[in-house]
């Protein structure tokens, strides 16, 4: 069981009552699939990922980054059991989309950085901390049902 | 690991150019950061009084760990060899786990992030990650 402090707890819905989920999500995906590129291989049916460029306007990454993004929301909606609900998306990710649990953290590590931008100073240490340890539970979550 | 291309070296040399004269105050945040997010770093500081971002130790060592990385820009050609010393002292004196060097690097891009969230584009920033992590091998090529 996860121990959230209030000041982490408000932080993650500050955080995304904040964001804008249209520009973070396909700036994150974006950002992913150019910075580790062999994370394209879950993308073979996405047209033109040949150059930063092409992924970065290329509309199926933005309309995918969009949905990811909101993947979260029932996380941060159930702060104190991600495990459980992320029981079937886990097995998702594992049976029907075959992808390897360490590409979350590429992607989590992204989202970070993207956020990071969004918000300026107002990221401040404690802040990155707390959404740091809020994704390293979705990823866990997200891993655990693969076997 | 991918050695980095001569399009990563000029993405690294001329983002480095426009934020080099932000060093220190990139250097600093980057180890306040790192302090608090992952504190298991701390127990390489035990000797310091005082942890807290913009404390004296964290501040002029935050300067000091950006110098390193402005001066591994200079030998971008020839990592290992140009930071053969800077290796010796990790890998003797400092004995810092090389797994550290990983959360070092990813504090820096954050904090690039938040400073120059124009400049750092997805280009950028996978030539830094490249760039960081290179950086990184060298650094630990004395160890064993």
């Amino acid at each position: 069981m996860v121990e959230w402090t209030d000041f982490e707890r408000a932080t993650i819905q500050d955080i995304f009552s904040k964001i804008d989920y249209d520009i973070v999500g396909p700036a994150t995906l974006a950002r992913c699939l150019v910075v580790y590129p062999w994370c394209q291989r879950y993308f073979g049916n996405f047209g033109n990922l040949y150059n930063a460029a092409a992924i970065s306007s290329n509309p199926m990454v933005a309309k995918h980054g969009t949905i990811i993004l909101h993947g979260l929301d029932r996380a941060v909606k159930n702060m104190d059991d991600i495990k459980n609900t992320y029981a079937e998306l886990s097995v998702l990710h594992s049976e029907k989309l075959h992808v390897d649990p360490d590409n979350f953290k590429l992607l989590t590590d992204c989202l970070t950085i993207v956020v990071a931008g969004q918000m300026g100073k107002g990221f401040t240490g404690e802040v990155q901390a707390a959404f740091q340890k809020f994704l390293a539970v979705v990823v866990s979550s997200l891993g655990r049902q693969y076997h | 690991m991918t050695s980095l291309t001569a399009k990563d070296k000029d993405t690294v040399r001329s983002f480095w150019a426009k934020v080099s004269g932000k060093a220190e105050d990139i250097g600093m945040d980057a180890l306040a950061r790192m302090l608090i997010v992952y504190p298991q770093t701390k127990t390489y500081f035990a000797h310091w009084k005082d942890l807290s971002p913009g404390s004296a130790p964290v501040k002029k060592h935050g300067i000091t760990v950006m110098n390193g990385v402005g001066f591994a820009v200079e030998k971008i050609d020839d990592l290992k060899a140009g930071l053969l010393s800077l290796s010796e002292l990790h890998a003797f004196t400092l004995r810092v786990d090389p797994a550290n060097f990983k959360i070092i690097s990813h504090n820096i891009l954050v904090v690039l992030a938040i400073m120059f969230p124009n400049e750092f584009t997805p280009q950028v920033h996978v030539s830094m990650d490249k760039f960081l992590a290179a950086l990184a091998l060298a650094l630990a090529e004395k160890y064993r």
